[in-house]
């Protein structure tokens, strides 16, 4: 059960770009995604600044070629997915075993959303169409019919750790030698569900985010989505273009400590990280960069700073939140930064946490602020943690 | 206090509580009643709802849910005047 | 793997009550039959808790409870819907004040792995948690999930889990999409009369599973194989034939098919072509008559064949202690699974 996993391919839609090479573009340039509300329509757009796919859903589905009418997070996913695939190049794709796990926690919400209002009114009103895919899996599905996969498909939710879950998930089948090739990974859309939500909790910014920071006010929420083809050992050896990374660790522990609230001392993230680093037999002192969670609340941000500081003692890493560019993207969140962290082993990246200004008083680190290539990025250690005390870490290494 | 306390309790959910068997300066979080972050989420929107008063954040609770007579102090002192 | 303890909250009673007496119901909605839950949960928590989280955690705890376990390596569950009041709630209370005056309860309980994690969090359980939510799948990817984890080894006990619910407003939609029977049926009597529609069902069931016998196990649990969206009847019967081969048996080892029937003439027109196909001369039982139609149904009838092989005992049936069950369901022809058990 120590084959290895490779990752032969990415593909990613965010606030910072359309695909790999954009969202590349714009982690160099500094660029951050956050801006005002352009395509959701809410009450809130004036004061809550928001992480949105620079497209409106009829440019989507003109990239994604699907009808226009369909959930925005199914015309995400379909484009980050076809994408990461066409990166695999795999020849003979459609005679393998091959899998599509896509997690998302708002499934068709935007288009339900808009449903209910007429629903209410009377219930025989309202199109039924807006309503047809509102299940999580039903997303999931107009996608792998999309790429024509149907020997396993599958939808995971988890909240903000949900794609991390997928990843490791299609990781696992490849290793039992259940599936040849998985995509996985995950994808969320913008709902005015999800931002009123977020709203009660009262942890959004009215300004643009600043994890890690000592006088952070709470995240931005952001939208996309993100995909890994993973692929078997065997695939692997006929891929044209070798794979730079594996996934070499992966853990899942649960908090249970409160329902949205993380432990102080960050006992699920401790857990998840040490046991990820315990599956890809490395020490803390080989992890080359840690790919924050970093959403920018009070609570997340000292609880995972907490829990880094117990676990790596004194030689930290250099860490940033890429949240600060893209917003939180919540279930695609792990899918967009897997995409990231593979990317900084490729290229030797090292990403700037944006806009930070002042170290938390309780940590005695604080994360890069300025982007670097040409780094010896050997591992890479990747946090998602979300609701319900779902902790999830992945670990990629170089080939 | 008697009101507040009747909100309270429908706001939460508390179905097997009734107003007397709340103190006025029993504890309301951590001991006392035992409520949580989110019950402090939920009482911040009472505020609003019924006194139309309207908590910065979510820290600001802390001091002000303290007990039901702080939070009756807090409402008393800062309820909009009707016109 | 063994099936440790199974519990169930569903339109029936319990299992004996199902063998003596079915309950029945003339509407097109099964509501489960629920206990009072302050008997077993904390009644500090269930003020926070919907109906879904009630019924999946209490079944969880009766389950651990039976199983004499106290912290599980694994929590899973599997739900198509998620949590479709506290979803309601929110949806409602934000359209009718125009996203003004929100609470955060209804938000937070709305999120899928809610009833996975207060699980979680009841029995302070820190091991791996996952909710796959894939239509009627949700129910099998869990369980393929914990069978995974405990042949990798990395768990050696696993909950595992399915759960749905009925909301009014739930029902008004899918009746909308023409699921359900139109005139009143009671639900004893939905293979009786070929017509279309089926009637909506919710419930909870959950598992403990492991790897070693404990001696006082259910059943085994031999097998678990789903196939997606089959293009005829032939690839139907091919993949349960290949089933059964990789599990080197024959139709004559099988002693009890449990079949996904629900009663609509469309949906079961495949179960009657596949009957006649492979299983000719066999004890065959449907189980949607009790629990209704819904994506993780299925989770019922592991619960229902996890019983027949403890009691020795089927439904409506002569045969007595039977010693390996096929059970085979479609969901709307686009999610097909088999599960293979036996006596321990």
């Amino acid at each position: 059960m120590s084959a290895p996993v490779f990752i032969a391919g990415t593909g990613i839609i965010s606030a910072i770009g359309n695909n790999t090479a954009e969202n590349l573009a714009s982690l160099e340039q500094e660029k951050a995604g956050m801006g005002e509300m352009r395509f959701l329509n809410s009450i809130h757009r004036q004061r809550l600044p928001v992480a949105e796919v620079k497209h409106s859903n009829s440019e989507l589905a003109e990239m994604a070629e699907m009808p226009a009418h369909v959930s925005r997070t199914a015309l995400l996913s379909a484009i980050a997915a076809k994408e990461a695939l066409a990166d695999a190049a795999i020849e003979n794709f459609h005679e393998l075993r091959t899998g599509f796990i896509s997690a998302n926690t708002v499934g068709g919400m935007d288009k339900t959303e808009n449903f209910f209002p007429e629903f209410l009114s009377n219930h025989a009103r309202g199109r039924l169409r807006s309503v047809v895919h509102h299940e999580c899996g039903a997303v999931t599905e107009l996608v792998a019919d999309k790429l024509a996969i149907k020997n396993y498909v599958s939808t995971i939710s988890t909240a903000c750790s949900s794609s991390a879950n997928s990843i490791f998930c299609g990781a696992r089948l490849i290793k039992q030698n259940i599936l040849d090739v998985v995509i996985a990974g995950g994808t969320d859309a913008l709902a005015k569900f999800t931002l009123n939500g977020f709203n009660t909790l009262m942890i959004l910014d009215n300004k643009y985010c600043q994890p890690f920071d000592e006088n952070r006010r709470g995240l931005n929420l952001g939208e996309g989505a993100g995909y890994v083809v993973l692929v078997s050992e065997k695939v692997a050896a006929k891929l044209a273009k070798k794979p730079a990374c594996t996934l070499s660790g992966y853990c899942n522990a649960n908090d249970a400590y409160h329902q949205t609230a993380s432990s102080p001392e960050g006992t699920g993230s401790f857990l998840a990280m040490k046991g990820a680093m315990q599956k890809s037999n490395i020490k803390p002192a080989d992890i080359s960069y840690i790919n924050l969670h970093g959403t920018g609340t009070q609570n997340n941000d000292i609880a995972e700073g907490t829990a880094i500081k117990l676990l790596f003692e004194k030689d930290f890493p250099p860490m940033s939140s890429t949240k600060s560019f893209t917003g939180h993207t919540l279930g695609a969140s792990g899918g967009v930064e897997a995409v990231f962290s593979v990317l900084s082993i490729q290229h030797g990246l090292i990403y700037p946490n944006l806009r930070f200004q002042t170290q938390m008083k309780e940590l005695p680190f604080a994360p890069e602020t300025k982007f670097s290539k040409g780094n010896q990025v050997n591992h890479v250690l990747s946090n998602s943690f979300g609701f319900g005390g779902n902790c999830s870490s992945l670990i990629f290494s170089k080939t | 206090m008697h009101t507040l306390k009747e909100q309270i309790i429908r706001q939460l959910n508390l179905k097997d509580l009734k107003p007397e068997d709340i103190g006025d300066d029993q504890p309301l979080f951590v001991e006392g009643l035992g409520l949580d972050s989110i019950d402090a989420l939920e009482l911040i929107v009472l505020l609003q709802q019924e006194y139309q008063i309207k908590l910065a954040s979510a820290e600001e609770g802390q001091s002000v849910f303290r007990s039901v007579r702080t939070m009756a102090q807090y409402i008393t002192e800062h309820q909009p005047t009707k016109a | 793997m063994f099936i440790r303890s199974a519990a169930s909250i569903s339109p029936q009673a319990s299992f004996s009550q199902l063998l003596a007496v079915p309950a029945a119901y003339t509407s097109n909605r099964l509501n489960c039959i629920e206990p009072d839950y302050a008997k077993i949960l904390d009644p500090k928590l269930i003020r926070r808790m919907s109906h879904i989280i009630k019924m999946g955690v209490s079944a969880a705890m009766e389950c651990l409870k039976e199983a004499g376990v106290e912290n599980p390596d694994a929590i899973i569950a599997g739900t198509a819907y998620g949590c479709l009041a506290d979803t309601e709630s929110f949806l409602t209370k934000m359209v009718e004040n125009k996203e003004e005056l929100l609470t955060p309860t209804a938000f937070i309980q709305s999120t899928h792995n809610t009833v996975a994690a207060q699980i979680a969090l009841m029995i302070k359980c820190h091991n791996y948690n996952n909710t796959f939510v894939h239509r009627g799948f949700s129910f099998e990817n869990a369980l393929l999930d914990a069978i995974s984890l405990l042949q990798e080894n990395e768990a050696s006990t696993v909950l595992v889990g399915g759960v749905d619910e009925i909301t009014n407003v739930s029902h008004e939609i899918l009746s909308r999409f023409g699921l359900y029977k139109k005139d009143p049926v009671s639900n004893l009597e939905i293979f009786n009369s070929p017509s279309k529609g089926t009637i909506d069902g919710e419930g909870a069931a959950f598992f403990l599973l492991s790897k070693q016998a404990s001696g006082k196990d259910y059943a085994k649990l031999d097998a678990v194989y789903t196939f997606f969206k089959p293009e005829g009847i032939d690839e139907v019967k091919m993949n349960i034939e290949n089933f059964l081969l990789s599990q080197a048996i024959n139709v004559s080892d099988i002693d009890l098919i449990i079949q996904g029937r629900n009663g609509d003439v469309r949906n079961d027109l495949i179960y009657s072509n596949i009957g006649q196909k492979l299983f000719p001369g066999k004890t065959i039982i449907d189980y949607k008559h009790l629990c209704g139609e819904y994506p993780t149904s299925s989770a019922f009838a592991l619960w229902l064949a996890a019983n027949i092989l403890k009691t020795g005992k089927i439904p409506y049936q002569a045969l007595e202690n039977p010693k390996k069950i096929l059970f085979y369901n479609h969901y709307q022809n686009i999610h097909h699974s088999l599960y293979l058990l036996s006596a321990c």
